[in-house]
């Protein structure tokens, strides 16, 4: 473990080089021993992959306190047991209609369409980081035979609850906005939530697995299906 | 009572201090690039400090105020006239109801800050108002100002009209010298990097907004090719692999997997958003203990100036 600053008011504590359950595990509860510890004095707290940035506020408390009291908390000593953490399990509509690159990743992989969807609603992901926009967790690993890379060329628009994979890494959008990884069914569940408490259903260090539903339950549970859903360029 | 938009000019947006806490979400902080500007302009009209005002880039923005209200207008060196009176900058006046409100656009510097007496009264999202345009978030419709926009905020009689003296108010050169502390992948990059990079003039492309200032210059790309994304805290000095450094600023994505060589000082990010494309900066390392003198003096500065009573 490594503490290093990241700025006049931040550090940022790494874990490991490379990412693990047990690593996310250990993250989330050096967050819980920093907030115990630091209280008041934090500002904000960014959880990802191997690493965990402390931003301190510089009006109350300074560089020398801070590091003092963050060294007191990674090495308090607890118990890590990966896979305690909490689990999530969110509905998926897959279909070549919810998600237009299924048919692009089953040639890849020389798989059926049925196993690509199988592969992926077995696995039981982490939540490395939430980023990119409000609301976007990354979760891995997905069944190397479905690893995808990211499409040449991004899609302007990719719709709300698009369940997507790049690479090792599985993602559902939480909003509209353009994006470039493969897309292949659609989630239900608003993921992210402005008025609801909390604003998410899941946080960094969390579990989360996939079931697959059909189209009944899908737009029985609130998903819509419409004409332009992906832009007017459909695939790639 | 409100402020009617008539023109937004070319970047409006509503700011209070930012939005903290949620980082873990992917929120990014918003919030004004100049926070020396925009306490003044609070200051001025005696609101709480972090009280929800106007960020305005450039210029162009006309109001009409919808009640008697007092404002200030602090930052760059934008012509503000009431009424088609001219005004001073950095000082409180007094509107009337019907009045317009007109800034035209920065002869120095880059952002203004209006500020009304008791603040802007704005629905907060996430616990601030700050506009991001990028998460749709804050402001009015988590977008720029637009004509037609009304804004609330309250009625204020006999207020005491403050002016900052002049020798107080700070300048905007077209260059900054950019204090930052070392942090981050620093010790990834080499020597020869190191040197050439604080001792180069970088130039402020015109890719640059409130999410980062891209810069270009000497190349001092790090001999990382992949790392994990992780945290990126306000002033980061990002080095992406065609080795031009970008610094990020308020509304930057909260995680991001580019090398990194430390993070430029708050207070200097502040001077860095006054700058346009093509004005320049070079970076000057500091210690974590040199910037928390450098913030504590800065801090002192602020509370021993004292605004004067306009006769």
């Amino acid at each position: 473990m490594n503490v290093a600053i990241a700025g006049e008011n931040s550090f940022i504590v790494y874990f490991a080089n490379q990412a693990s359950p047990i690593i996310s595990a250990q993250i989330d509860l050096t967050i819980q021993a920093v907030l115990e510890r630091l209280g008041p004095a934090i500002v904000d707290l960014i959880p990802s992959y191997t690493s965990l940035l402390v931003i301190y506020d510089l009006d109350q408390v300074d560089h020398f306190w801070v590091r003092k009291q963050l060294y007191a908390a990674i090495n308090q000593p607890e118990k890590i047991t990966p896979g305690s953490s909490a689990s999530t399990e969110l509905p998926v509509y897959y279909s070549c209609e919810s998600g237009p690159d299924l048919e692009l990743i089953a040639t890849r992989s020389k798989l059926s369409i049925e196993a690509v969807i199988d592969l992926h609603q077995q696995g039981c992901y982490q939540v490395y980081a939430i980023g990119f926009a409000p609301g976007f967790a990354y979760l891995g690993e997905v069944d190397p035979r479905i690893a995808t890379p990211r499409l040449s060329t991004p899609r302007l628009k990719v719709p709300q609850g698009a369940v997507a994979i790049a690479d090792r890494q599985t993602a559902v959008y939480p909003a509209m906005s353009p994006g470039g990884w493969n897309l292949i069914g659609l989630c239900p569940l608003k993921l992210f939530n402005p008025t609801a408490n909390p604003p998410m259903p899941i946080k960094v260090g969390d579990q989360v697995r996939f079931r697959a539903i059909g189209k009944a339950e899908f737009l029985h549970l609130g998903g819509a299906l419409s004409d332009n859903l992906f832009g007017h360029s459909g695939v790639i | 009572m409100s402020l009617l938009v008539e023109q937004p000019g070319i970047l409006s947006l509503i700011q209070d201090y930012g939005r903290f806490g949620y980082h873990n979400l992917g929120l990014t902080t918003g919030g004004p690039l100049d926070v020396h500007a925009f306490k003044w302009a609070n200051r001025l009209v005696h609101n709480q400090l972090r009280a929800s005002a106007i960020e305005i880039s450039i210029g162009g923005l006309n109001l009409k105020a919808q009640g008697d209200i007092y404002i200030a207008v602090t930052g760059a060196n934008m012509p503000l006239t009431i009424d088609g009176r001219e005004c001073d900058l950095w000082t409180s006046h007094r509107v009337h109801s019907g009045q317009c409100i007109a800034l035209g656009y920065a002869s120095e510097g880059c952002r203004s800050y209006l500020a009304v007496a008791r603040g802007l009264l704005i629905e907060p999202s996430f616990g601030s108002t700050a506009t991001v345009m990028r998460e749709r978030i804050g402001g009015l419709h988590g977008t720029k100002l637009a004509q037609g926009d009304v804004l609330p905020c309250a009625d204020t009689h006999n207020l005491e009209r403050l002016t900052l003296p002049l020798n107080n108010r700070p300048v905007y050169p077209s260059h900054a010298r950019l204090r930052m502390v070392p942090g981050y992948q620093y010790s990834a990059f080499t020597q020869l990097k190191k040197s050439l990079f604080f001792s180069s003039k970088y130039q402020l492309t015109d890719r640059s907004d409130r999410m980062g200032m891209r810069l270009q210059g000497p190349n001092i790309a790090s001999s990382i090719r992949q790392m994990l994304s992780e945290g990126i805290c306000q002033g980061a000095i990002q080095v992406p692999a065609d080795g031009q450094p970008i610094v990020l600023l308020n509304d930057r994505q909260t995680i991001g997997g580019y090398p990194k060589l430390g993070s430029v000082m708050a207070i200097d990010c502040a001077c860095l958003a006054q700058l346009r494309p093509g004005d320049w900066v070079r970076f000057k390392a500091v210690s974590i203990h040199e910037s928390h003198n450098i913030n504590s003096v800065a801090a002192l500065a602020f509370t021993r100036q004292h605004p004067l009573p306009v006769k």
